[in-house]
């Protein structure tokens, strides 16, 4: 009887044991842990300055065809200020009675301002080898101006609401040939997919390495690319079809994933493999 | 006209680090695009670093070195205030110089 005790005693104790444990974010890896100082050698110099610039260039002195510069866009914190406003989004822009994205407030102020043509823009959205659009600059220097800052995507709107919801539904929808949802990869903890650890990207102390990073300059190929070129190839990996540019399902999967991530510190334009 | 360099100069001890960060395609002329046309080559061939007005640095640079570069090197006998000219010829020869002033 006495022995039985123990051995019950035992097990509960162990059930503790596997509760507490399963609370703790996993460890990292030897691996990831190589993966990060690799990283923070190369940040050091990051060719996404290069494209920086270019951006800077492009909000400071490119005009529209009426004179009008970005100086008159609004990201959220006010006409022109770029401060900040990158960790400030997604967020509800009364203007366009929408939740929009800092890329889609980009090709929506360069649509607006400079002139630009959204169906050119749609036709070449993301960057390869030979081309980098210009929103694509744009917005990479618009995130370096958020280096260093907290994350705080707001959910107060009804609509910031909304689209934090529909995100999270969208993470967890299964679909596809595969039967995959973002969370088939990202809704446990201790995944992988081959060396790479994969974060779990319901936990806030997680879902920060979703957006860390990006946008990000791939070194395969020596390209930048944006978080929305990210969320294509989720999508693709998904074999799911693939979204349209800057549409509100996509806005809708970053604002649920941004939120998600709120209090933790962005470091700027990244660099990938 | 080529994009500009970014150039960063500081003091370390007693000698400048300098970093520069190159814009460039650096195209090999080995590859192929999707229509299976050769890639003609572009790449940077010749590069001078001067400091202070003294030239430091006057090197050749060929096709292994990848798209958007950047090189670091250490100067002895610079001081703050000097100031960094970095040059480079590509084999079109297009040409970009950009300058920086080293910090202390």
């Amino acid at each position: 009887m006495k022995h039985r005790l123990s051995m019950l005693m035992a097990a509960t104790v162990m059930a503790a044991a596997c509760a507490a444990y399963a609370q703790q974010p996993p460890a990292k890896s030897a691996i990831t842990e190589e993966f990060e100082k690799f990283r923070e050698v190369l940040e050091e110099d990051n060719p996404a300055e290069l494209f920086e610039a270019k951006g800077e260039d492009i909000w400071k002195h490119a005009k529209g065809p009426d004179g009008a510069t970005m100086a008159q866009c609004d990201l959220g914190l006010g006409a022109g200020v770029v401060k900040g406003a990158y960790v400030r989004m997604p967020r509800y822009f009364a203007d366009v009675d929408q939740v929009m994205d800092a890329e889609r407030r980009v090709v929506h102020c360069m649509v607006k301002y400079l002139g630009y043509k959204e169906a050119d823009i749609r036709k070449q959205p993301f960057s390869n080898d030979r081309v980098t659009p210009d929103h694509v600059s744009v917005v990479t220097w618009v995130a370096g101006q958020s280096r260093d800052m907290k994350i705080a995507a707001p959910r107060k709107h009804p609509k910031e609401i909304e689209a934090y919801n529909i995100g999270k539904e969208i993470f967890a929808y299964r679909a596809g040939a595969y039967d995959f949802s973002c969370a088939t990869c990202h809704g446990a903890d201790g995944k992988r997919i081959r060396t790479q650890d994969l974060p779990n990207l319901r936990r806030p102390e997680e879902a920060i390495r979703a957006y860390q990073g990006w946008p990000g300059y791939r070194m395969t190929g020596g390209f930048m690319l944006t978080q929305q070129w990210r969320m294509n190839d989720c999508f693709r990996q998904q074999r799911f079809p693939e979204p349209t540019y800057l549409s509100d399902s996509i806005t809708a999967l970053l604002t649920y994933m941004t939120v998600t991530a709120n209090g933790q510190v962005y470091k700027g334009p990244g660099i990938k493999r | 006209m080529a994009d500009p360099m970014k150039i960063r100069a500081q003091m370390k001890g007693d000698s400048a680090e300098i970093r520069v960060l190159m814009n460039h395609p650096m195209e090999t002329g080995q590859r192929k695009d999707n229509a299976g046309n050769t890639v003609p080559a572009h790449y940077i061939q010749a590069i001078t670093v001067d400091v202070g007005g003294k030239r430091v640095i006057q090197g050749q640079a060929a096709t292994s070195i990848s798209r958007n570069p950047v090189f670091g090197f250490r100067v002895k006998g610079a001081k703050a205030g000097d100031k960094v000219v970095i040059h480079w010829v590509d084999n079109k020869g297009e040409s970009r110089t950009d300058e920086a002033t080293i910090s202390g």
